[in-house]
């Protein structure tokens, strides 16, 4: 399994080679069939989409700083927001945590050599870079002015712009992961060590078991719809179109029964990682641990039946929309619970302010904003008033950026040394994280505001309404900070590969198997298979305090005792 | 993708945590199957409610005849998968392959039928599109509706009866060289799984289209 010692390999890590040591050609990585190195391909990727994402909504926001759309004309526009959608939805979001920071951990945290089939991981990540490609090409090619939504009959009849292949490439990313979700619900059930039984599962594990069965069973749903809408309008033969006889409300209903759960494909691995940051830095077993798990069944259970609530003001009947109205409304209820068991677990903890924590309070502040003001918008009389305004764009920005954002970004830096072996920068991490909390609600704030007052979404133009300027002018200046916030750790984590502190097995005093072994791991991950004989976060309260007293005496950072 | 001796691949324990872990795949990759025509039947349930009658008038124009030979075809071609996984687990080779053959040869007759079927339709311009004539009472967008479907989720089913005669070709292939990767059966049965999906969705296909009462 492993080659011969390598004589350059650091004598504190051991003779055999770690995983980011076994094999430096380039082959070596487009090949590989290791969970890990796929993550790390993964990293690199959606990164790249998230720059680009990120450069479409900067233009955005320039070009609403003035009311009379100076930069760009109305079709540009047009298609630089869904280009922004697009990326970010399809190409970032969607994959960003579990693709990532789940290939990589679920094998660790559950203590298996690999994911189930290997090689599908691979193809999924080939499926993934296809389908940017496309994507992208499709936004070389002139870009696409439908929105990230592709409603018919506009995309399948009128649309004068590169929908066939946008609509390809969603095609195709949908499948790299429908890829991932079966491979996840598979690892979950039958690779699991000796002794790590269901619930003495890590919450994170937890969390992507239900990601992925909300991805089996949305994404195909989402790619059939797809294509039928890509069929209507090369062969003029279709299901959607009025002309044609058909129902394009049917295929908002098809669209939302996938792109709905799509939320929560988005933001459920993103609490699994605050589940873990809230026990490691507080010392504690998450509060109500079984109520959190079954709080994830339940969101991707109650995610399928609330999709309505997208189309109020649709031809969908009043009687439905009450029905989906009150499911919303339901979705809210294990959100609570979760927010409320993180927000339990610090009590009495022993906390340490640490970057990854700091992220993970952000997520708590704006998930909260971001949830609370979700259930304005699954009220049907308040609805009608705000469909389609700023306020949805800013509901749906706290909980996408402000919940799997700053998910991501605290996943990304607690197990940042586990993946490199290398510590990062506390004190820019810390204000990495601060800086862009503040600018994050500089942002979303005001859009709240701009569209309680009407301002509508996927508009340019407000000439006529020159009093929304300064919430605008305010939104932009925002997105400059939290666009800082982002460069950043972009920067420091790069730099830390080059001059970071080597990390050591376990530098945050972390519980769970992935910090038994060294960083970055070896190839087969564990020397010899674990056998679990302890729940999950099984910390000990007066160790925790004994470890603060000692903290308090030498003021060294945590990520020195390496 | 070097085959090794050894049929257990190193992230597994041992062959039956392998077999295990297949059979589980298989079968979430037939819930994605599921879900995947699940659109389309959804797009049929709303359309005949809507359509009702001119459902029941376009449905006389297609074949009965020839699509319960087809069902019956396929409901054989089953029987002779579910024989082959029977006679792998017996590990008698050559009534495996017979049967496999079996199966492939009455996937290609489901096919042929099918071929004649569609290109009736292409004949009487009943195939939707800009060609589309319609001499019904019916309206007819509400006929293309009709035809629409048809093609689309039949299709969509010869699409994958294409794909399973190529993975049971294969299967066949690798029995026949006596290939390590099939030396249980775990491989057959989940390549029966699939065709049994194939065959049922054919089965719930045939009374939507054909057997439309009045």
């Amino acid at each position: 399994m492993s080659s011969v010692g390598n004589p350059t390999v650091n004598p504190e890590v051991g003779a055999k080679p770690n995983y980011l040591q076994n094999g430096h050609t380039v082959a070596s990585w487009l090949l590989t069939k290791d969970h890990k190195r796929i993550a790390i391909l993964y990293l690199i990727s959606v990164s790249v989409f998230f720059l680009l994402g990120g450069l479409a909504a900067s233009m955005i926001r320039m070009e609403l700083v003035t009311p009379t759309g100076l930069m760009m004309t109305s079709d540009f526009y047009n298609r630089i927001f869904t280009a922004h959608g697009v990326i970010m939805i399809f190409f970032f979001l969607i994959p960003a945590i579990p693709a990532v920071l789940g290939n990589f951990l679920i094998p660790l945290m559950i203590g298996a050599r690999d994911l189930a089939f290997p090689r599908l991981n691979l193809l999924s990540w080939y499926f993934y870079i296809g389908g940017g490609l496309l994507g992208l090409s499709a936004i070389l090619t002139g870009g696409v002015d439908t929105g990230w939504t592709f409603y018919t009959p506009y995309s399948s009849m009128y649309s004068n712009s590169q929908v066939m292949l946008t609509i390809l490439g969603a095609f195709v990313a949908g499948f790299s992961s429908i890829f991932t979700g079966i491979n996840f619900i598979v690892t979950i059930h039958k690779m699991r060590a000796p002794g790590m039984t269901w619930f003495r599962l890590p919450l994170y594990v937890w969390s992507h078991y239900a990601t992925s069965i909300i991805i089996v069973l949305g994404t195909p749903v989402v790619a059939i719809t797809l294509l039928l809408v890509g069929v209507e309008r090369v062969f003029h033969i279709g299901i959607f179109s009025p002309e044609l006889g058909g129902d394009p409300v049917l295929f908002q209903h098809l669209f939302w029964f996938y792109s709905h759960p799509a939320v929560y494909i988005m933001i459920l691995p993103a609490m699994g990682v605050i589940s873990e940051l809230f026990a490691c830095f507080s010392r504690k077993r998450v509060f109500g641990y079984h109520f959190v798990v079954f709080s994830s069944m339940a969101i991707a259970g109650l995610g399928f039946l609330v999709w309505g609530h997208h189309m109020f003001v649709s031809t969908q009947s009043m009687y439905q929309g009450l029905i989906f109205s009150f499911l919303s409304y339901l979705v809210a209820i294990p959100s609570a619970i979760k927010v409320f068991n993180w927000t339990a677990t610090m009590f009495r903890g022993s906390i340490r302010f640490q970057t990854p924590f700091i992220y993970a309070l952000g997520f708590i502040g704006l998930f909260v904003v971001g949830g609370l003001t979700g259930l304005y918008l699954a009220s049907m009389s308040t609805n009608v008033h705000l469909t389609d305004t700023y306020f949805v764009v800013a509901h749906f920005h706290y909980v996408m950026v402000g919940g799997t954002i700053m998910g991501f970004l605290g996943g990304l830096h607690f197990w940042w040394p586990k993946m490199t072996g290398r510590m990062f920068s506390d004190y820019w991490g810390k204000l990495a994280a601060m800086i862009t909390f503040v600018g994050f609600n500089l942002t979303f704030l005001p859009q709240f505001i701009l569209g309680y007052l009407g301002m509508p979404r996927r508009y340019h133009l407000y000439k006529f309404a020159p009093e929304f300027q300064i919430w605008h002018i305010l939104s932009s200046a925002g997105a400059a900070a939290l666009a800082l916030g982002f460069l950043i750790p972009a920067v420091y984590l790069t730099l830390s590969l080059f001059n970071g502190k080597k990390a050591s097995a376990n530098p945050w005093g972390a519980k769970g198997l992935e910090w038994t072994i060294q960083s970055p791991p070896l190839t087969e991950n564990f020397e010899e298979p674990p056998i679990v004989t302890e729940p999950a976060y099984n910390y000990d309260p007066e160790e925790a305090e004994l470890e603060e007293d000692e903290e308090a005496e030498s003021e060294e950072p945590v990520g020195a005792r390496a | 993708m070097s085959v090794k001796a050894d049929p257990v691949y190193h992230q597994f324990e041992d062959i039956e945590q392998q077999n295990e872990s297949y059979i589980v795949g298989m079968w979430v990759f037939l819930v994605t199957e599921i879900m995947f025509f699940g659109a389309l039947f959804l797009a049929y349930v709303v359309y005949r409610w809507n359509f009702q009658h001119t459902f029941y008038e376009a449905h006389k124009l297609l074949d009965v005849k020839l699509g319960t030979f087809n069902t019956v075809v396929l409901l054989t071609s089953s029987l002779s998968m579910a024989l082959s996984v029977h006679f792998a687990q017996l590990k008698k080779r050559w009534h495996q392959l017979a049967c496999l053959g079996a199966t492939m040869g009455l996937a290609g007759i489901f096919l042929i039928v099918k071929f004649f079927e569609w290109k009736a339709k292409f004949e009487h311009h009943l195939v939707p599109g800009p060609g589309f004539q319609w001499h019904g009472d019916a309206p007819a967008n509400q006929a293309q509706m009709f035809f629409n479907l048809y093609f689309a989720m039949t299709g969509l089913h010869a699409i994958h009866v294409v794909i399973g005669i190529l993975v049971i070709g294969v299967l066949a292939l690798l029995t026949f060289k006596k290939h390590p990767l099939v030396e249980s059966f775990v491989p057959n049965e989940m390549v029966g799984l699939y065709w049994h999906f194939v065959d049922i969705v054919w089965i719930f296909l045939f009374p939507l289209f054909y057997l439309i009462p009045v």
